[in-house]
C-alpha cells in the first residue's frame, strides 16, 4: 500500500516538474518581479507580500486552474517503482491487445500507401502551397478524387477486436450458462452498478434543478433557470475552473457554455497559442501527408452529410489537418495505452536515427473522426480556439474511445458497462435481442465510440458532453446507451430480427438525454 | 350536421394529400361543391379574374388572397414598402425616424433593388457609383435560389443573358450596401460557394440528397447563441419579426381583405455579417417539393399547422367565424401580430388599423421561414 503522504508528495513532485518551464511559470515569475515596484511590497515580507499579490491580482486563480486541470489528466501514480508502461495500462494482456491492434491499423495504411503509390508525406510544390494558402478558408469546396482511398477502420472493425480480448489469467470453468454474461464483451473488468453510478452522478437526481429538463418551455424560468444562469456568470466572473467543472454537471447555459468549456479545459488562447496554431497551418501549406486524404475523406463522408454539421465543413479541414502536424499531442501516449506509430525515412527502414512518428501526432484517424470535431464548431468560431477546445477534448475523453484499455473510461468498460446494465435491468430484453441474433452492443458500440455525435441532436448533444467534462468521465455514455434501449424497449421487444431492431434505434434526433438519463438512473424500479 | 369538407387541389403534392386524407376529408372534382381549395397561383388568378371570376360562398376557403401579388412580386413589394414609409414620414410616426445619413432607422430592411431588363440604364448608373460592389442576380419565379449567382462586372450580366433560354423572365437582384470585395474572379466564385453554401451546391446536379443545403432556423439560432450570446440572437430574430410584420402592414391597405382566404408566405430574409437581416422576397408559393426525408416531415407538419388555423376542428368552414386561433391549435407558428389586439392596446402602437379587419395571416413559420441564406460570416 503506498503511504498516502508519499502519494501527495510524488503528485505535487510531477505537477511541479510538469508545469515548470511552461509559459505559466515565467509569466508568474515576471509578474512577481514587476510586483516589486508595487509600494506594498516590502522587502521584510517579501513572500507574503508577493504571494498576497499574485492571489489579488488573480494569477493563483490560474496557476489553480492549471495545476487542477493536469489533476484531472493525469492519473495518480500507482507506485514510484511502476514502470511508465503502467501508467499507460497497468494489464499486460491490454497492452499485447493493443499492440497487435495497432500493428493491423499500421499494416493496412501502409499497404493503401503502397497500392496507391503515395508517399506517407512529401513536400508540396511552391505553387500548390500558394494555391492551398489562397483556399484555406474554402477547402470544402475542393472535390479532390478520393475514390481509391478508403478509411483505414470503422468502428465495427474495432469491435470485432475489443470481442475477441481475452485475459489469459482469468480461468471461468463453468459452462456458459444464464449466470454468466452474455453479452459480446468478455473480460473481468470492474464497472459500477446502479446505486454506485447514483452515488456519481447525484447531481442528475430528481429533486436537482437541470438544463435540458427544468429549463423547457413549460417550466417558468424562476424556478432554476435564471438563478442557474446568474450563478454561471459569477463562476464565469471567479475565472475557478473546479468551480465550473461542478457547475456544469447541470447543464451549460447556451450562451455560457463556450466560455465554461474553455475554462474547464483551461484554454486560454494566448497569443502563443494562437502562433502555434499559425504554425500547423503552415506545416500543412509545406507538406502534404497521405492521412490528409483520409481526412478529407471521412468529413466528406460523414460531417458533411449530417443536417447539423455540413456548414461547418470548411473548419473541420482546418483544425484535423493541422491536428494531424501537432507533436504536442505525443503527450498524451504517456497516459494512453496506445503508442505511436513509427515510420521510416525512405530507404532506411529499421534504422532508429531515422524513424518518425507517423502521422506526427501519432493518431491515425478512423472513419467517423471527424465528428469529434463537428459539434465544437457550433461554440467556438475563431479557428485557432477550436483547435484547442478540440486537441484538449481529444487528450482528455476522445482517446479512450480507440484504444485497447482497462480504464474505467476506456470503451471496453463502457462496452461491459453498457451490456452489465443492460443485462442486470432489462434481462428480458437482453435476452430477446440475443436470441434473435440481434446483440444490443452492436447496436449501441458506434453511439460509444463518437461519444453520440451526429446521432443526437446538437442542442442535446452539448448538455450530454456538459456532464462529460463536469464529472470528468465518459461513463454517462454507457449509461445514455442503456437508457435509449430501455426508452424503446417495448417497441425493441417485437422485433425479430437485428435489421429491425437497428431500424427501431436509428433515428435518435428527436430523444430528450436528460429526462431519459434521470429516468433511468433514478426512477426505475429495480 | 357537421358533413366532410370536401377538397380540390392542382397541385399533386404528397404533403397536402396525405394532410387532407388523415382528416377524412373528401375530394372532389373543381366543378363540384368544395368547401377547401388549395390551389397554385396560376389558378388564383383566374378564380377571382373579372372576366372567368366566381364569388365564393360562405362555406368555402382558398388558400390565396386575390392580390398576393402586392407582397409576393419583387417590384410591388418594394413599391408598397416604400409608400408605406413615405406614408409614415408624413404622419410624424417615430418608426419613419431617419439618421443623420437620411437613412429610416427601423424600415431599411428592403436592399437596393432593380428589375431588369426594365431597369437597366438605372441599375447601371447605380453601379458605377459603386464599382467594387457585388451583386446578386435572383431569377424571379424560379425556386429554390436555382439560378442564383453573383456579378461584379458588367459584362458578366451580358454574358447571363446571352447564353441563358430565360431572357423572357424577369429578373430581379439586389446589392449591399456595407459588402466590397477585390474583383478577381476566383475569388468572386469561391465567395459565392461559401454564400450559397446553404442554398445550393455549386453544381447543380451534386445537390446534396441527405441534407439538401439546408440548415434549420432553431440550429442557427442555437450556432447564434452558443457563438454570440443570446441578446444578439435575439436582437436578430426579433429583427427578422419586424420585417414580418412591417412588410405586412404595409401591403395590408392595398391587399383585398377576402374572408375566404387565408395565405402560407415563405420569407426570404438574408442575414449579413453584422447579423443584419434584409428582405429579399416573399414566395406565395413556396415550395411543396419535398427534397429529403427531413425536409418532408417539416412540410408535411407545416401544412398540417396550416390546416388546423384555417380550418378549426376540421368542420366545414364558415367565414362569419372568429378568426383567432386558440393556443393549442398553433403547433409551430407563433402569433407575431395580432391587429385587434394591437389596437386595444392605443393608437401610438398600432399605425393604420382598420376595425374588423386581420391581415388574414396569423403569424409565420416560427422554424424555417423560407430559406434563410447565409452570407459570409467575416
Amino acid at each position: 500500500m503506498l503511504d498516502p503522504d508519499s502519494g501527495i508528495s510524488l503528485t505535487i513532485a510531477r505537477i511541479v516538474q510538469r508545469l515548470k518551464g511552461s509559459s505559466l511559470h515565467s509569466q508568474l515569475e515576471r509578474q512577481a518581479r514587476v510586483s516589486l515596484h508595487k509600494p506594498e511590497i516590502k522587502l521584510e515580507s517579501l513572500k507574503e507580500d508577493i504571494k498576497d499579490f499574485l492571489k489579488t491580482s488573480g494569477w493563483e486563480k490560474k496557476l489553480q486552474n492549471a495545476v487542477y486541470s493536469q489533476l484531472n489528466v493525469f492519473p495518480s501514480p500507482c507506485h514510484p517503482a511502476a514502470p511508465p508502461e503502467h501508467m499507460k495500462e497497468p494489464l499486460a494482456y491490454m497492452r499485447k491487445a493493443q499492440g497487435s491492434w495497432e500493428k493491423r491499423i499500421l499494416k493496412s495504411l501502409n499497404s493503401m500507401c503502397t497500392e496507391l503509390g503515395i508517399p506517407l508525406a512529401q513536400k508540396r510544390p511552391a505553387s500548390e502551397q500558394k494555391e492551398l494558402l489562397n483556399k484555406w478558408n474554402e477547402m470544402g469546396t475542393d472535390e479532390p478524387d478520393l475514390s481509391l482511398f478508403r478509411p483505414v477502420y470503422a468502428p465495427k472493425d474495432f469491435l470485432e477486436v475489443l470481442m475477441n480480448l481475452r485475459n489469459p489469467n482469468y480461468e471461468n470453468g463453468d459452462q456458459p450458462s444464464f449466470r454468466n454474461h452474455l453479452g459480446l464483451i468478455q473480460v473481468p473488468l470492474k464497472v459500477k452498478d446502479i446505486p454506485e453510478l447514483k452515488e456519481d452522478f447525484t447531481e442528475l437526481g430528481l429533486n436537482i434543478g437541470q438544463l435540458g429538463i427544468d429549463d423547457s418551455a413549460q417550466v417558468p424560468p424562476e424556478f432554476f433557470e435564471n438563478e442557474h444562469v446568474r450563478v454561471g456568470q459569477k463562476v464565469l466572473a471567479e475565472q475557478d475552473s473546479a468551480a465550473a467543472q461542478q457547475y456544469v454537471r447541470q447543464g451549460c447555459p447556451t450562451a455560457l457554455r463556450a466560455d465554461l468549456w474553455a475554462l474547464i479545459l483551461n484554454i486560454s488562447n494566448q497569443p502563443e497559442d494562437i502562433l502555434y496554431y499559425e504554425q500547423l497551418k503552415s506545416n500543412v501549406i509545406q507538406h502534404d501527408l497521405l492521412v490528409d486524404s483520409l481526412i478529407y475523406k471521412d468529413v466528406k463522408l460523414t460531417a458533411s452529410n449530417d443536417d447539423y454539421y455540413f456548414v461547418f465543413e470548411d473548419y473541420l479541414y482546418q483544425v484535423l489537418l493541422c491536428f494531424s502536424r501537432d507533436t504536442s499531442v505525443l503527450e498524451h501516449f504517456t497516459y494512453s495505452s496506445a503508442t505511436p506509430p513509427k515510420s521510416y525515412i525512405r530507404g532506411k527502414l529499421g534504422m532508429e536515427e531515422y524513424a518518425v512518428f507517423y502521422p506526427p501526432n501519432g493518431v491515425i484517424p478512423f472513419h467517423g473522426f471527424s465528428m469529434y470535431v463537428a459539434p465544437l464548431c457550433f461554440l467556438y468560431h475563431e479557428p485557432s480556439k477550436l483547435y484547442q477546445i478540440f486537441r484538449e477534448m481529444y487528450v482528455r475523453f476522445f482517446f479512450r474511445l480507440h484504444s485497447i484499455s482497462s480504464h474505467p473510461s476506456g470503451i471496453v468498460s463502457l462496452c461491459l458497462l453498457f451490456e452489465t446494465l443492460l443485462q442486470t435491468h432489462l434481462p428480458q430484453l437482453f435476452y430477446h435481442l440475443r436470441e434473435i441474433g440481434a446483440q444490443p452492443l452492436r447496436i449501441s458500440f458506434k453511439w460509444m465510440v463518437r461519444a453520440f455525435s451526429g446521432y443526437l441532436a446538437t442542442d442535446q448533444l452539448l448538455l450530454l458532453w456538459d456532464r462529460i467534462l463536469g464529472y470528468n468521465s465518459l461513463e454517462i455514455l454507457a449509461v445514455l446507451a442503456a437508457a435509449v434501449f430501455a426508452f424503446r424497449a417495448v417497441n425493441l421487444m417485437e422485433v425479430t430480427s437485428l435489421a429491425a431492431a437497428e431500424a427501431v434505434l436509428a433515428d435518435l434526433s428527436t430523444l430528450k438525454v436528460m429526462p431519459l438519463l434521470q429516468i433511468f438512473l433514478f426512477a426505475t424500479v429495480t | 350536421m357537421a358533413g366532410k369538407v370536401k377538397w380540390v387541389t392542382d397541385i399533386e403534392k404528397s404533403v397536402l394529400i396525405n394532410n387532407f386524407e388523415k382528416r377524412g376529408w373528401i375530394q372532389v372534382a373543381e366543378n363540384e361543391d368544395w368547401n377547401f381549395y388549395w390551389m397554385s397561383v396560376q389558378t388564383i388568378r383566374n378564380v377571382f379574374s373579372v372576366e372567368t371570376g366566381y364569388r365564393l360562398s360562405d362555406d368555402q376557403i382558398v388558400n390565396h388572397f386575390p392580390n398576393h401579388y402586392e407582397l409576393t412580386r419583387k417590384d410591388l413589394m418594394v413599391k408598397n414598402i416604400k409608400r408605406y414609409r413615405k406614408e409614415l414620414e408624413k404622419e410624424g410616426s417615430p418608426l419613419a425616424e431617419k439618421d443623420e445619413n437620411g437613412k429610416y432607422i427601423y424600415l431599411d430592411f428592403v436592399p437596393v433593388t432593380f428589375m431588369l431588363p426594365a431597369d437597366y440604364n438605372l441599375f447601371v448608373e447605380e453601379f458605377r457609383k459603386n464599382p467594387s460592389s457585388t451583386w446578386i442576380m435572383k431569377p424571379c419565379g424560379k425556386a429554390q435560389g436555382k439560378g442564383i449567382f453573383l456579378i461584379n462586372k458588367l459584362s458578366q450580366i451580358k454574358k447571363w443573358s446571352r447564353d441563358s433560354k430565360t431572357s423572357s423572365y424577369k429578373l430581379g437582384f439586389c446589392r449591399f450596401c456595407t459588402v466590397k470585395y477585390t474583383p478577381s474572379t476566383s475569388e468572386l466564385d469561391n465567395m459565392f460557394v461559401h454564400l450559397t453554401n446553404v442554398a445550393i451546391q455549386k453544381h447543380g446536379d451534386d445537390y446534396n440528397h441527405i441534407h439538401g443545403g439546408k440548415w434549420t432556423v432553431s440550429n442557427l439560432r442555437l450556432y447564434l447563441e452558443s457563438t454570440r450570446g443570446k441578446e444578439v440572437t435575439n436582437k436578430l430574430f426579433d429583427e427578422i419579426h419586424w420585417i414580418i410584420v412591417q412588410s405586412l402592414k404595409a401591403v395590408a391597405p392595398v391587399m383585398n381583405n377576402d374572408k375566404h382566404c387565408f395565405e402560407c408566405y415563405g420569407y426570404d430574409i438574408i442575414i449579413d455579417d453584422k447579423l443584419k437581416p434584409w428582405l429579399i422576397e416573399v414566395n406565395a408559393s413556396p415550395s411543396l417539393t419535398s427534397s429529403t426525408a427531413n425536409d418532408r416531415i417539416l412540410k408535411y407538419n407545416l401544412i398540417n399547422d396550416t390546416l388546423n388555423i384555417a380550418v378549426p376542428n376540421g368542420e366545414i368552414p364558415d367565414c362569419k367565424w372568429n378568426k383567432s386561433p386558440p393556443k393549442e391549435v398553433l403547433g409551430n407558428y407563433e402569433v407575431l401580430y395580432d391587429e385587434e389586439m394591437a389596437q386595444s392596446d392605443g393608437p401610438d402602437r398600432d399605425l393604420r388599423s382598420r376595425p374588423g379587419q386581420s391581415t388574414g395571416v396569423k403569424g409565420n413559420r416560427a422554424r424555417d421561414s423560407g430559406k434563410p441564406v447565409l452570407t459570409t460570416w467575416k
